[in-house]
């Protein structure tokens, strides 16, 4: 499979990666070797093995549903842009 | 022409943890904003995020009371979107192995009852909050919801009517609240729910395009949002239009439903196995230690206050509403062993008043043994159930007990032979064009006289004798 100009510029703009025009090309190319590899891959018969979730075959461990975090909202927002009234501010989004 | 309704509905159900379902903030409403996000919410780089053990319970009781399969492997994938209220850019879901498969939840429309298929229910954090009036270009974020642990249950669409949706919804809402996953306040956002509706031509194998109504936070507008949509899907259809698949919005305000987008804009999720968390395992020890935590189950007990206490399926319906609803039914049936008599009460003066004030069971200003009194003391005849409600006023408003009411108010029926024939005697007399009536064949004669005597009484003597009385006299 090849993706197409409009392609790439799709994937770019669902990940708000801003890929110029010129840069197309190559980012292009390097997700096509991407795709080149997956498609040795799925070369290989796998019939009859079941996928994993993991690369790793062990199942997740629990944590106790208990409050262990304090309050860190002046530490944590010394390092944001722009705060007011101890919301991130953000240029507006409406949907 | 006629048309057909479908409607399949998405609840998030919010699962009443005390910390977030991927770290140790906290869940509580109402904080200052941002005070209860971690760099795990914050999504700061490297953090990863670990697994709470009460969300997948919770989860489990919902499944097992779903009748549900319970995924003893199910999975974790990332639901790429970008929105600041998500900072890591995907949401944290299921996708293909949800820890829920499918399972049935039975509704009540009116006297019948309807099995509604459960696709799914599967775990998801919530996202923040975006406020956009305040700030001049710019949207403030508060990330203290985001991270909450949902469960979404998705049915299938078997509902055909508004009144089914809610009654669906209704179903879900009790039955969360009943196994205590979720607190069920509505207007805090812990039950949400998403209605996709369509209509199709009677008959009509295919479905529909439907459009999905977004975040109803009440039944009513539950109903209000369902109704207007159906009818405008027809109304389109009729004038010659077609409906677009898409997603809309309901406003209170004005009772419309509006196109937020369509399916060209739809997100494009690209969903994936999250590599940050290992697929969540169930043994059958679990999924059995916590089958034997739950409570009876709504629907086991009103099959049991039927059969048990010979109350109505739609009694017993009313009565299963809530947990604390059916304690308290079950407490005053058992102490006095007069269920249909205690369902009466407590169904009808008790529901009535409490609305009328609006209080929750828990907060009935009669206590379960108080009416359980009143309830004996109609069952052994000493009150007709006028003078009952002469005491339950009484009761209502004030810490006395029963009896001592009737002593201060002399509310005791009478129900003394020799006093009520006296009484008879003297109304029969007074009232010969009434016995000359009744004698002619005028049954309604014999009220006119029952009602002289009851009067005569002060309300007191029991209803039943005067009848009786009255009736030997002129027979």
């Amino acid at each position: 499979m090849s993706l197409t100009h409009q392609d790439v510029a799709r994937i770019a703009q669902l990940s708000r990666i801003a890929v110029t025009e010129a840069e197309i090309e190559a980012v292009g190319a390097q997700l096509n070797n991407i795709f080149g590899l997956i498609e040795k891959m799925q070369a290989v018969n796998t019939d009859g093995i079941e996928p994993m979730a993991h690369p790793q075959d062990v199942s997740l461990r629990l944590r106790e549903d208990v409050v262990t975090e304090t309050n860190h909202r002046d530490a944590y927002q010394a390092v944001a842009p722009l705060v007011e009234k101890g919301l991130f501010l953000v240029p507006k989004v409406i949907e | 022409m006629k048309w057909e309704v479908v409607i399949g509905l998405e609840v998030h159900v919010q699962l009443n943890t005390v910390s977030k379902i991927f770290s140790g903030s906290s869940t509580a409403f109402g904080a200052e904003p941002n005070t209860q996000a971690s760099v795990v919410e914050l999504a700061f780089p490297g953090v990863l995020p670990v697994m709470n053990k009460a969300a997948v319970e919770k989860a489990i009781r919902l499944g097992l009371a779903l009748n549900a399969e319970i995924n003893r492997k199910n999975v974790f994938a990332r639901k790429n979107y970008f929105y600041p209220d998500l900072p890591k850019g995907y949401q944290i879901s299921q996708m293909d192995h949800p820890i829920v498969g499918p399972g049935t939840l039975a509704i009540q429309v009116g006297d019948s009852e309807k099995l509604v298929r459960v696709t799914r229910a599967h775990l998801e954090e919530d996202a923040g909050k975006s406020l956009h009036e305040e700030f001049v270009g710019m949207s403030g974020i508060d990330l203290n919801r985001a991270g909450t642990p949902l469960l979404e249950v998705v049915s299938e669409p078997d509902m055909c009517s508004a009144d089914e949706a809610v009654a669906y919804a209704r179903a879900l809402h009790t039955l969360v609240t009943w196994l205590g996953i979720c607190d069920g306040n509505m207007q805090e956002g812990s039950f949400r729910v998403d209605a996709n509706v369509s209509v199709r031509p009677a008959g009509q194998a295919e479905l529909g395009t439907r459009r999905e109504i977004k975040n109803l936070n009440s039944f009513r507008f539950l109903q209000q949002a369902i109704e207007y949509e159906i009818q405008w899907q027809i109304d389109t259809l009729e004038d010659g239009g077609r409906i677009v698949q898409g997603t809309v919005l309901f406003d209170p305000d004005s009772g419309e439903t509006r196109m937020m987008r369509s399916k060209e804009d739809a997100h494009d999720y690209r969903y994936f196995p999250d590599p940050d968390l290992l697929p969540i395992c169930l043994s059958e020890e679990q999924i059995e230690r916590v089958r034997g935590e739950m409570p009876e189950l709504p629907g086991a007990m009103k099959a049991r206050f039927v059969e048990a206490f010979g109350v109505s399926a739609y009694d017993a319906a009313l009565l299963t509403s809530s947990r604390e609803l059916a304690a308290y039914f079950e407490a005053v049936a058992q102490a006095t062993g007069e269920g249909k008599l205690a369902a009466n009460w407590v169904n009808g003066e008790i529901a009535a008043r409490l609305n009328k004030e609006g209080l929750a069971i828990g907060d009935c200003p009669i206590a379960a043994a108080r009416l359980s009194e009143l309830v004996r003391r109609i069952a052994d005849n000493t009150l007709s159930s006028k003078l009952a409600k002469q005491v339950f006023e009484a009761l209502w408003t004030s810490e006395l007990s029963v009896d001592a009411i009737i002593e201060r108010d002399g509310l005791k029926q009478v129900s003394d032979v020799g006093a009520i024939e006296k009484m008879v005697d003297e109304a029969l007399a007074a009232n010969p064009k009434a016995v000359e009536e009744f004698r002619a064949g005028k049954e309604k004669a014999l009220n006119a006289l029952a009602g002289q005597v009851m009067k005569a009484s002060k309300g007191k003597a029991n209803p039943a004798q005067v009848q009786e009385i009255l009736r030997q006299k002129l027979g």
